[in-house]
């Protein structure tokens, strides 16, 4: 792809209108290998990041958490607390930054929205009948206009795994098109519940099936199936938007989401960022954690860092 | 920017004496010249080693005849493993100073040393370890017997793992070993002789002698022992073979190599590009089955090559103790002097040279990770091996085309295949002239798995049941 990407500039973005043009270049990538792909995942993560670098690394990961609770049990008083945590995640501490964006479910927003206007901190919502997205196509867009409405600027949307595990790439394609619309000026993070898609090749299509349909991030999870994010996967994924980047011009964000819970993992996956495609991804506008006890590791080894002893779990807040 | 903080590996868990003499009969020798071996990274002196001499080597040949026909020769099998279980544990528990010194003496990078070679060498043990008391099941005859006294002589790229292939095959058939390390890595075989001392290994069981060629010659040319087992350069290989001839000696060779790793279109391009750096910059390319030659295929040739660069250019050149480092030092000025020439030779016969950016340091023997596209068969860096992290790329338009340029070399130690394809590995791999052949993946080892050449790259082989033979009166 990369070495034609001149001539296929002009060509991707008319993939779209046909089920046979879409299908015949999806089938077209690259093949992914599964042992070679984990191989290198593994290998990734024996990077030793230490001292500076440790420190670099964990204020970066606090910038890129999206704090997450999508619980049935979500109140406004719950999602609040957790908006002004995002806000100032160590109260002790006013040098360490914010996170990068609150995540709930569109009922909530509303309640987010007030404490975090005018911070900078980003404000996303699951919609499209989160998280298995078996609901009809107008209502998944209602959802996401009312999101939008009360205030969201990010979308996390799932897509349809029905229609694509049953080759239905059009459909798939058009409801991303349709939802990327519906969101006006919202970004768009395209879930693609890579638990579900199962091979890596499927994760590969389905990323840039994401892409060329408009998505401005591609997320790994909902976090709400027993397989969230991997590394081999998010590997694949920041793979296919180096390649989408090559081919296409536009620089496309990642998001792994579930799973990911002490300091240890956010910085196997900074390696990964940053020796698969670099450090134009290294930045909380293209790439995210989707997680929610992470930022309180992550919190912990800072003040480890910066004080040289472990402070106990009760001072730090839990929210 | 996210730049790694220095994560050096700690090297006060190596414990060097400033002197070493030889192991002869269980015990450490001092001997009269001594040499000293260093640092590659840094060219500081580590130790002293004692170079032996003919009547050195006399000695240690005695002893493992006299260990031979009075301990270990009529030992029962089941009791020779309970020494190889053990020295096997041994190296798993002192994996740590093992992977340090070899770091050390050899300059490879400590990520190599601590998760390749150390897991491989225990795994060596362990497995010969188990066929110890089950040779008459291991498919040569009822009551397959031991030949005597082995004479082993193994090369600088992997010393510690190159002794387990060779001694644990030995000692689990019953024979007696003298064996030479190199003379710019004999540290951790030392430390190793340690280890047979610790595990209350009979004497004279395990002898090492240290020294440069002289040395070898005369452990080979020796007329007390039965075997010569060998792993280096053709040439030495074939004065070997020379010398041998016409004696009793029975002979296995592991020599040189020139691997073709073919990419295929239909290749998984992403890890392609990672079997192709593994294949070639592993161990800063001193690997005799390394794929210094990429075939690629015409249509693909382009996109290959970028991602290629591009992953190049994510290669960490430099201390091998740490842990972030994946390429590390050329393993003495002679080898780098070497690779220099060969470069040289590629650059003046016409094909274009590319390294990624990147600062070498300043003491110590370096060379940056290189390709040269535009090369034909007739370029020397397409012919010779260079032993060292330099990557010819050649293209081809057809299978056969393919299969053709890659059995195109004297040597046929292994090759490498990429493509989604289950039929044209298959195809492929009925028509290479290699002793081992991976499908996507490269450099690959297993201790079940047999290793070995075609053509110049040597006879015999090491690893699996098939690596028993050689030690075997069969």
């Amino acid at each position: 792809m990369t070495a034609t990407a001149t001539s296929a500039r002009s060509d991707l973005s008319e993939l779209g209108r046909s089920e046979t043009a879409l299908r015949t270049f999806l089938h077209g990538l690259p093949g992914v290998d599964q042992v070679g792909a984990e191989q290198r995942a593994a290998q990734l993560g024996t990077r030793s990041i230490k001292t500076t670098a440790k420190a670099q690394a964990i204020d970066l990961a606090i910038r890129m958490v999206d704090l997450t609770t999508l619980e049935g049990a979500d109140t406004p008083g719950k999602v609040r607390a957790l908006a002004a945590k995002a806000l100032r995640p160590d109260p002790a501490d006013p040098s360490c930054p914010h996170v990068g964006a609150v995540c709930v479910y569109p009922a909530m927003v509303p309640y987010v929205a007030e404490v975090l206007a005018g911070s900078g901190v980003h404000l996303a919502s699951v919609a499209t009948a989160f998280p298995s997205g078996q609901a009809p196509l107008e209502v998944k867009l209602a959802d996401v206009r009312a999101a939008v409405a009360a205030g969201a600027d990010e979308i996390d949307m799932v897509i349809n795994r029905g229609a694509f595990l049953a080759g239905r790439y059009g459909e798939v394609y058009d409801e991303i098109v349709a939802t990327k619309q519906a969101c006006g000026d919202a970004h768009l993070k395209v879930i693609l519940e890579t638990g579900e898609l199962a091979t890596y090749d499927n994760v590969r299509r389905a990323s840039w099936l994401g892409m060329l349909a408009g998505g401005d991030f591609i997320k790994t999870s909902t976090g709400k199936v027993p397989v969230a994010a991997t590394l081999p996967v998010t590997l694949v994924m920041l793979e296919a938007v180096r390649d989408f980047r090559a081919a296409t011009g536009r620089q496309v964000g990642v998001k792994p989401a579930g799973g990911i819970k002490t300091t240890k993992d956010a910085i196997k996956y900074l390696v990964m960022v940053n020796e698969t495609v670099g450090a134009d991804w290294l930045d909380p506008d293209w790439f995210r954690f989707g997680a929610s006890s992470l930022l309180n590791d992550l919190l912990m080894q800072r003040t480890k860092l910066t004080t040289g002893v472990y402070a106990g779990p009760d001072y730090f807040t839990l929210d | 920017m996210f730049e790694y903080a220095p994560a050096p590996e700690s090297r006060a868990i190596v414990d060097l004496r400033p002197s070493y003499g030889l192991f002869i009969d269980g015990e450490f020798v001092d001997g009269e010249d001594l040499h000293k071996t260093i640092n590659p990274a840094t060219e500081e002196v580590l130790a002293e080693v004692t170079w032996a001499g003919e009547a050195d080597v006399d000695r240690a040949v005695r002893a493992a005849r006299t260990a031979y026909e009075q301990v270990w020769g009529p030992m029962p099998g089941r009791d020779r493993a309970k020494y190889l279980f053990r020295i096997a544990r041994l190296v798993q528990e002192r994996s740590r100073e093992l992977a340090v010194l070899e770091s050390l003496d050899n300059g490879k990078p400590i990520r190599e040393s601590r998760d390749v070679d150390l897991p491989l060498v225990a795994a060596h043990f362990f497995y010969y370890a188990g066929w110890a008391d089950k040779l008459p099941y291991a498919g040569f005859g009822p009551d397959p017997k031991p030949l005597g006294v082995a004479a082993q002589v193994i090369p600088w790229n992997f010393p510690l793992l190159m002794l387990a292939w060779k001694i644990a095959p030995a000692l689990a058939a019953g024979n007696t070993v003298v064996l030479k390390p190199a003379e710019t890595t004999p540290l951790t075989a030392l430390l190793f002789a340690e280890i047979c001392q610790q595990a209350d290994l009979p004497a004279g069981v395990v002898n090492i002698v240290t020294g440069a060629g002289d040395t070898g010659r005369a452990l080979v040319e020796h007329p007390g022992v039965d075997k010569v087992a060998f792993t280096g350069s053709t040439e030495v290989g074939k004065a070997i073979a020379r010398a041998v001839a016409g004696t009793r000696k029975k002979l296995t060779l592991e020599l040189g190599g020139k691997a073709a790793n073919i990419v295929y279109d239909d290749a998984p391009i992403d890890q392609a590009v990672e079997g192709i750096v593994n294949g070639i910059f592993f161990n800063q390319g001193h690997v005799c089955c390394a794929g210094s030659r990429l075939l690629v295929q015409e249509s693909v040739a382009g996109e290959v090559l970028e991602s290629l660069k591009r992953r190049m250019a994510r290669l960490r050149v430099g201390d091998p103790l740490d842990k972030n480092t994946d390429v590390g030092a050329i393993n003495s000025a002679d080898q780098l002097a070497r690779i220099r020439e060969l470069s040289d030779a590629g650059s003046a016969e016409g094909a274009q040279r590319w390294s990624p950016p990147c600062e070498l340091p300043e003491r110590g023997f370096w060379f940056a990770p290189t390709i040269f596209t535009g090369v034909t068969q007739a370029h020397r860096v397409a012919r010779e091996e260079i032993f060292g992290p330099v990557l010819s790329v050649l293209t081809f338009r057809t299978p056969a085309e393919a299969v053709e340029k890659a059995n195109n070399t004297p040597y046929g130690l292994s090759a490498g295949i990429w493509t989604d394809k289950g039929s044209r590995i298959l195809w492929t791999a009925d028509r290479l002239r290699a002793g081992v052949v991976w499908a996507n993946t490269f450099n690959k080892f297993d201790p079940t798995s047999p290793f070995g050449g075609y053509k110049e790259s040597g006879y015999g082989r090491e690893g699996g049941r098939h690596g028993l033979e050689g030690y075997l009166n069969v």
